[in-house]
């Protein structure tokens, strides 16, 4: 059996957890969150960590902005975070950009679509 | 007319509510060329999960707010300077459109938000190369510019702002060497701890500062050292890193000029105005709200408290019914301020106080007395500096309040 | 090119230099090894206007810091340079003090100072009410004032300029030699020939004096730290307040600065390093000591910047001005250490004399030489009415770009676009303040920057601090 400690970081509390695993890394109890999706995200962090990312993409076409702000529609795996950035960075957007336009979808087969955050109309 | 200096989301939101309430006649005057404030440079996600309940990010969050203003006769004036405002109410404004601007308004709510501590005010000795910058500063090349502003960082200070730049940082290919710590804790959401630092492997160096810079024309490198429970530097624990940028996160304050020059009381700890719990200074007429009035962890709180005064000052403007009786608002052991430092009477709704602690504590109680006489308890598992608390009190409890009684705030051990 | 006098340094020495000389019918041309003028010793600079009791009588000092002192309210005036007679005041502590500033004061009679006078406890407090109760007298020399250093050499420097000076920035020299008894100056890639060469390189004037064979002085740069602290603290200090002095320097100063702040310093000792303005460790704290035995109630938690500045200290102590005993034509103006600003106005007299003296033909003066310029217009300090009028000029003047200053993007037009304008974000804090109060440019400073890349139509991204390597943001995030 092991225990491990986790920070939960699916709210701003951020409750520290304890989390028992038996010796096929799986959850035995997790103690500490003060709500459900504490345990859910202890679940994942264990199984299959996902983050969500933000970054901004090229934009062409604007008279004030060279980029925009994009973020992952939801989480992508914590080992495809650079990878993302490399197809983040690969893309150009054209004004006009509302906030929700998908600039890049199911990015690296995730199922997860880089959508924008700000609207840029000129 | 409602006068609201600050288009950032405290003035979005006490515009909104004011106009809610019946004002017709509001202008927002706004300094940069389009509204949101600071959080259309803060990209990443984390806003709105108690106000909106989802996570989104900045620029989002500003947008739904500035969105709504423009279905509604709200007037927004940007890429405009407020430059002075008087205790009579009237303001001066401008901008290359409209030149000059005297107005009298029937209320203001001040919006102004908050600055960054800048390095002079720190005692680092060294050389004056350029590459040492705010981390807001930073924030605003990388995600608005599109320019990096460096390639490999030191960042003093674990607030936030500087949490979230180690991360910003490194995803746009900068590396960043470490996150250096005054404290013996981090003033940042722990979760922004994990996400940021733990998720790159950047480390978080404690009770350490930086204490010298060097380089002639761009940063070359940094000094930390660890420093002693009085936070002074301790002798050989010197260390020298190499880096290029060093990005401050030291500390916000609220930018006041205005209200100072309007001649607002200031209080010393919260470097905002004293203000009752309908967010009014102490110039009748004058409210304050957001950043301006207290340095906030998160925007949800902004937006409520930019309600409270966006409403009263609705209710200034139509009944003029000016509240003059008041009971004192005091932080006691363990509590570093409260706001609002005052409160109204008599009390007609559910109170909410903000506080921060003085220190870090694990399972206390947070303790509500009138004149010494405890009201009101609430345990609590863990209280940190960076994490501002709130106390939400029923109206009855305040019952027969009168202007010599003396409201405190204190965390005792269980 | 070919000019007739070439002046080393655009320091503050050398632009009042300038501006003296451009009064007549001759070709200059400055030489500043830096990206931009006065971003040495004028740039970290006190900002003292003494009076000039502390010179040794019969010293060049004495001679040009009571001159200077004299001619620096004019010079102010023609140049709409920040200057305020405010007085200076030297305190004595105890009998042993008492006496030196006795000897001070014959030093002042003896060198002509004017209005100088011995004041007894009560008379201190009543011009200085945060003044120490342990004072027991002081030295007050109600001549002495302050002046505003990089503004007064920028706008000589301007009005230099204007009437027909050249300056040329970014040049370094490498190598001085003789062709036809022409100096034929050279950073390495360009070549300057001038009948006359006034050194007037600050720090490095005996390296300059060096490449013509001229080994007779040495400057053994002397650093001190400053503090400045927020207008808030301005209340502490008429005057500028004096500690009595020690071999070492005058002391520790606190006095107010022309725009409302307090300035405390300098800390002193002897560096081997003629550029390292570096604040050294534990120096602050020093200065902040000493301050505050004149002024115990000293506001240090204010502090909104500090720096270093080095003076250009000789052995012998005294301002080294005349030509070189290798050859005449060649013009030293060396070791300007304190009371070097102060004394500006006379030097450049002095050297314009000398320059007379040595010059192969007459010197005509220019019928249309104006010895006045106007600094760039301040909207902070006008009136409604003056800034409607100005607004309705420049609409640029309505938009606010340095919130702590009040700065507007007019009055940074403005400033890159003087004679000798700014070129980096350090050169328009210097000409109009953007970025100079207690943000210290934190929010101004990339909007100053997107100015510069746009007036002077160079990329955002090769925008510097202060020229060279000092970057502020590198390449497209994408």
């Amino acid at each position: 059996m092991k225990k491990i400690d986790l920070t939960c970081v699916v709210c701003p509390f951020g409750c520290l957890m304890q989390i028992e695993l038996d010796d096929n890394d799986k959850i035995i109890s997790v103690t500490g969150n003060t709500c459900k999706r504490g345990e859910t995200y202890a679940e994942n962090e264990i199984t299959d960590p996902r983050r969500n990312i933000c970054s901004t993409v090229r934009i062409e076409g604007s008279k004030v902005h060279n980029v925009v702000p994009v973020k992952t529609s939801s989480e992508i795996p914590k080992d495809k975070i650079f990878e993302c950035m490399k197809e983040i960075n690969k893309v150009v957007a054209k004004v006009p950009v509302k906030i929700g336009d998908v600039l890049i979808s199911n990015v690296l087969g995730t199922k997860v679509d880089i959508v924008a955050t700000n609207n840029v109309l000129d | 007319m409602l006068a609201i200096i600050g288009a950032g989301p405290a003035g979005l939101a006490a515009a909104l509510e004011a106009h809610k309430e019946g004002i017709k006649d509001i202008v927002i005057f706004e300094r940069a060329k389009e509204p949101g404030g600071i959080l259309l440079q803060c990209i990443h996600t984390g806003f709105g999960l108690h106000y909106f309940n989802e996570e989104i990010s900045g620029p989002e969050y500003a947008a739904r707010f500035s969105e709504a203003i423009k279905d509604t006769d709200i007037k927004l004036i940007c890429d405009t300077m407020v430059t002075s405002i008087s205790k009579d109410l009237e303001i001066i404004a401008m901008n290359k459109k409209d030149g000059l601007m005297k107005f009298k308004a029937d209320a203001i709510i001040l919006a102004m938000g908050c600055r960054e501590r800048p390095r002079g005010a720190l005692n680092i000795y060294g050389t004056r190369p350029s590459g040492i910058m705010t981390a807001g500063a930073a924030q605003e090349y990388i995600n608005i510019k599109g320019y990096m502003p460096g390639k490999k960082c030191v960042i003093l200070g674990s607030g936030d702002i500087g949490l979230i730049m180690a991360r910003r940082m490194t995803l746009e290919g900068a590396k960043v060497e470490a996150v250096c710590e005054l404290l013996p804790f981090s003033g940042g959401l722990k979760r922004n701890i994990v996400q940021c630092l733990d998720d790159y492997g950047i480390p978080l160096r404690l009770s350490t500062t930086v204490v010298c810079v060097h380089g002639k024309e761009r940063l070359e490198g940094v000094t930390i050292a660890k420093v002693d429970d009085k936070l002074q530097p301790i002798p050989d624990t010197e260390e020298y890193i190499e880096c290029d940028t060093l990005l401050l996160s030291v500390g916000l304050i609220p930018e006041n000029e205005l209200s100072q020059l309007a001649g607002i009381k200031i209080d010393p700890v919260t470097k905002g105005p004293v203000v009752s719990d309908t967010r009014e200074t102490s110039i009748s007429g004058i409210f304050a709200c957001g950043n301006v009035l207290q340095v906030h962890d998160l925007v949800d709180f902004v937006t409520l408290e930019s309600q409270v005064a966006g409403k009263a000052a609705a209710e200034f403007i139509k009944n003029r019914n000016l509240k003059n009786e008041f009971a004192k608002v005091v932080p006691g052991e363990r509590v570093r301020y409260i706001v609002p430092q005052k409160v109204s009477l008599p009390v007609t709704e559910e109170l909410t106080f903000y506080f921060r602690v003085t220190n870090e504590f694990d399972n206390m109680i947070v303790s509500l007395s009138v004149n010494d006489k405890e009201i009101y308890s609430k345990k609590k598992r863990k209280l940190a500096p960076g994490e501002m608390e709130n106390l939400k009190i029923k109206t009855e409890l305040f019952e027969n309040l009168t202007s010599d009684d003396v409201i405190e705030i204190k965390v005792k051990e269980k | 090119m070919k000019t007739d006098i070439a002046i080393i340094g655009g320091g503050v020495v050398g632009n009042m230099i300038a501006r003296e000389l451009s009064a007549y019918d001759v070709g200059i041309v400055v030489l500043e090894k830096n990206h931009d003028i006065s971003m040495e010793t004028t740039k970290a600079n006190s900002g003292i206007v003494h009076a000039g009791y502390d010179a040794m009588p019969g010293s060049l000092k004495a001679l040009l810091n009571v001159r200077g002192c004299a001619l620096m309210e004019d010079v102010c005036a023609k140049l709409y340079v920040p200057y305020k007679k405010t007085g200076s005041i030297v305190i004595a502590f105890n009998e042993e003090e008492h006496e030196h500033i006795k000897a001070l004061y014959d030093r002042g009679i003896a060198n002509s100072v004017p209005n100088l006078e011995i004041i007894n406890k009560a008379r201190l407090r009543e011009i200085e009410p945060e003044i120490s109760p342990k004072a027991i007298s002081a030295l007050y020399a109600p001549d002495a004032g302050i002046v505003s250093p990089y503004e007064l050499s920028d706008s000589a420097a301007d009005c230099a300029a204007n009437n027909g000076a050249t300056y040329i920035r970014n040049f370094e020299v490498s190598s001085i030699e003789m062709k036809d008894d022409m100096f034929v100056i050279s950073d390495g890639e360009c070549f300057i020939e001038a009948n006359i060469v006034i050194n007037v390189a600050g720090t490095h004037s005996d390296d300059i004096a060096n490449m013509v064979g001229d080994f007779s002085f040495k400057i053994s740069p002397r650093p001190g730290e400053y503090a400045l602290l927020d207008k808030a603290a301005g209340y502490i200090a008429n005057t500028v307040i004096f500690t009595t002095p020690s071999k070492m320097g005058k002391g520790v100063l606190v006095a107010p600065t022309t725009h409302g702040n307090i300035i405390v310093g300098p800390s002193s000792y002897d560096a081997d390093e003629k550029e390292s303005y570096a604040i050294r460790k534990g120096q602050l704290p020093i200065i902040f000591e000493k301050a505050k035995e004149s002024v115990p109630n000293l506001p240090v938690g204010q502090m909104i910047t500090s720096f270093a500045g080095i003076r250009a200290h000789t052995e012998g102590d005294d301002f080294i001005i005349g030509s070189s005993k290798m050859n005449k034509n060649f013009i030293n103006v060396a070791g300007i250490a304190s009371p070097g600003l102060a004394s500006s106005p006379a030097i450049a007299e002095y050297v314009a004399d000398i320059v007379k003296e040595v010059y192969p033909k007459e010197l005509r003066r220019k019928e249309n030489y104006n010895p006045s310029i106007k600094r760039p217009i301040r909207i902070n300090s006008m009136s409604f009415e003056e800034k409607q009028v100005a607004i309705a000029k420049n609409p640029d003047y309505a938009r606010v770009i340095c919130r702590c200053e009040t700065v507007t993007e007019g009055e940074i037009k403005d400033a890159i676009h003087r004679p000798v304008g700014a070129v980096d974000i350090d050169g328009v804090k210097r000409r109009v303040r953007a970025g100079m109060g207690r943000c210290q440019g934190g929010f101004c400073g990339s909007k100053v920057m997107d100015i510069l890349s746009e007036e002077l139509d160079i990329p955002v991204n090769s925008v510097t601090k202060f020229g060279k390597n000092s970057k502020i943001i590198f390449e497209r995030t994408k």
